[in-house]
């Protein structure tokens, strides 16, 4: 595309970092234990990526967006559940 | 249309007042202080649409205006020396979001030492973020060229944001007689503004300032630099078109008896109106004396005054700031390059003056056509460099 094609200013269609994959500099990932989860979504309202999937259609949390998630730990660090945890990390070599 | 004693503060606020912008986020700085102070005025007395954004400085000043117009609206700020110094950083984001920003600017001396006088350093600074620059002789051309600064930067073939300026004290509260569109007429001239996006517009979400590394960083500032391009020819328009609806045209710069001059002297603002009072008196002595007055200093009409200067034997270029390059001031360095590429070019030597708002005489500029007329005649340049009535120099 050359610069004509451009709009004029640094204008683009929103949500364009959907597109763009962020997580792949991940060293560890979250790992969900659905038969613990109490579906408390803690982990969805602290997630600094939005990378908590949620169902929209009955709210309930079912995984992560591993291409955005960069494997922070927080998820797993306020998940309420014990004496085990729901959301465990783990190393992305592993 | 009736004529009217204003101050340049005034006649820019009146200005404001007819373009009665939706958005005004400024922060006062002398001497551009009544500018803000009369236009809250106004709001207050409800004479004008405008929501008044009383902000904390002029980096947020600048900061809001950039989010009002890259909302869709009319937005403008007024301000000068190490306010304008503040709004730096917010400058080519203005110029690179395409945001037909209008801004009088009052030129005042930098710091330190702390000065609140005239000179052109503050804007001259500020010559490379992609801003329109049109310097004003007088109050009488601060209005003119606010008004027309609006339908210049909102042109579609621009969309830039430009400042117009007028020199501190000297224009900014000086009182002349001016003349005013009437208020019918100007709310006509000025007209309805078509935004090029909106953040606001919730139907088409947009993204405005995103990251842009070395993939297309480049082709978005070629656009600006492009559209820079096109600036001159809608001022020419924009000028004529004023001049055959109010009587008064304008052009990039003013040829002031140059044509069949061998003498000429540059400058900007308000030194040109002396300039033009020692001109007539040399040519009442038969000197061909002359006088360019740069309007347009952004974009920099380089063929343009390349080709009106070319003829002149010796032509002294003058500057109301200094860059400290140690070779020339920000003026000088232009057109000494604009005219590197013509066959017959004049002698050029430059004058530093009037730093901090120290008055420049019709004696001192009789004195610099003096030195010209020598130069014309022996073709020997003593210093190229030369800086005004410095003492102990």
């Amino acid at each position: 595309m050359g610069w004509k094609e451009l709009k004029k200013g640094d204008v683009l269609e929103a949500g364009t970092a959907q597109n763009f994959e962020t997580g792949d500099w991940r060293s560890k990932r979250p790992i969900w234990h659905p038969e613990i989860c109490i579906q408390c979504l803690f982990c969805w309202i602290h997630c600094p990526d939005s990378s908590i999937t949620v169902d929209r259609t009955n709210s309930k949390m079912t995984g992560f967006d591993l291409k955005h998630c960069k494997g922070c730990g927080i998820c797993a660090k306020v998940c309420p559940t014990k004496p085990n945890k729901a959301i465990t990390m783990e190393d992305e070599k592993k | 249309m009736p004529a009217v004693a204003k101050t340049g503060n005034e006649a820019m606020a009146e200005a404001m007042r007819q373009i009665n912008p939706d958005v005004v986020a400024a922060y006062p700085i002398t001497p551009a202080t009544e500018i803000a102070m009369i236009f809250a005025q106004f709001v207050a007395d409800g004479m004008v649409d405008t929501e008044f954004v009383a902000v904390e400085s002029e980096h947020s000043a600048m900061s809001a205006t950039v989010g009002a117009a890259a909302s869709g609206v009319r937005a403008m700020t007024a301000t000068s020396s190490q306010g304008l110094a503040l709004m730096y950083e917010i400058l080519p984001i203005a110029s690179g979001l395409r945001l037909p920003i209008v801004m009088p600017e009052v030129n005042r001396a930098l710091s330190a030492p702390i000065n609140i006088h005239c000179d052109h350093s503050d804007t001259m600074a500020a010559r490379d973020f992609g801003w329109i620059q049109i310097f004003s002789e007088n109050a009488q051309e601060a209005y003119d060229n606010t008004l027309q600064a609006v339908k210049i930067a909102e042109d579609t073939r621009v969309r830039l944001p430009a400042m117009v300026t007028t020199d501190g004290f000297i224009i900014s509260h000086c009182m002349e007689k001016i003349e005013m569109l009437d208020e019918e007429q100007a709310k006509a001239y000025i007209g309805n503004y078509k935004p090029e996006y909106s953040v606001l517009d919730i139907k088409t979400p947009i993204t405005v300032g995103a990251l842009d590394l070395q993939d297309y960083y480049f082709e978005h500032r070629y656009a600006v630099a492009e559209a820079m391009r096109s600036v001159n020819e809608v001022i020419l328009e924009v000028g004529k078109d004023f001049g055959k609806k109010f009587g008064r045209e304008y052009g990039l710069f003013e040829e002031y008896k140059l044509s069949d001059a061998d003498i000429a002297i540059v400058a900007l603002g308000s030194t040109a109106g002396t300039a033009k009072a020692v001109v007539d008196s040399l040519r009442e002595k038969k000197i061909k004396a002359g006088l360019l007055k740069l309007r347009v200093f952004r974009p920099f009409p380089h063929a343009e005054i390349a080709s009106a200067l070319s003829k002149m034997k010796a032509v002294a270029v003058m500057d109301r700031s200094d860059s400290l390059s140690s070779a020339g001031g920000p003026l000088f360095t232009e057109i000494r390059s604009a005219l590197f590429d013509m066959a017959i070019k004049p002698k050029l030597i430059n004058f530093i003056y009037g730093l901090g708002g120290r008055d420049i005489s019709k004696e001192e500029i009789e004195s610099i056509f003096s030195e010209l007329g020598s130069i014309a005649k022996t073709g020997t340049i003593k210093d190229l460099f030369n800086y005004l009535g410095v003492r102990g120099k």
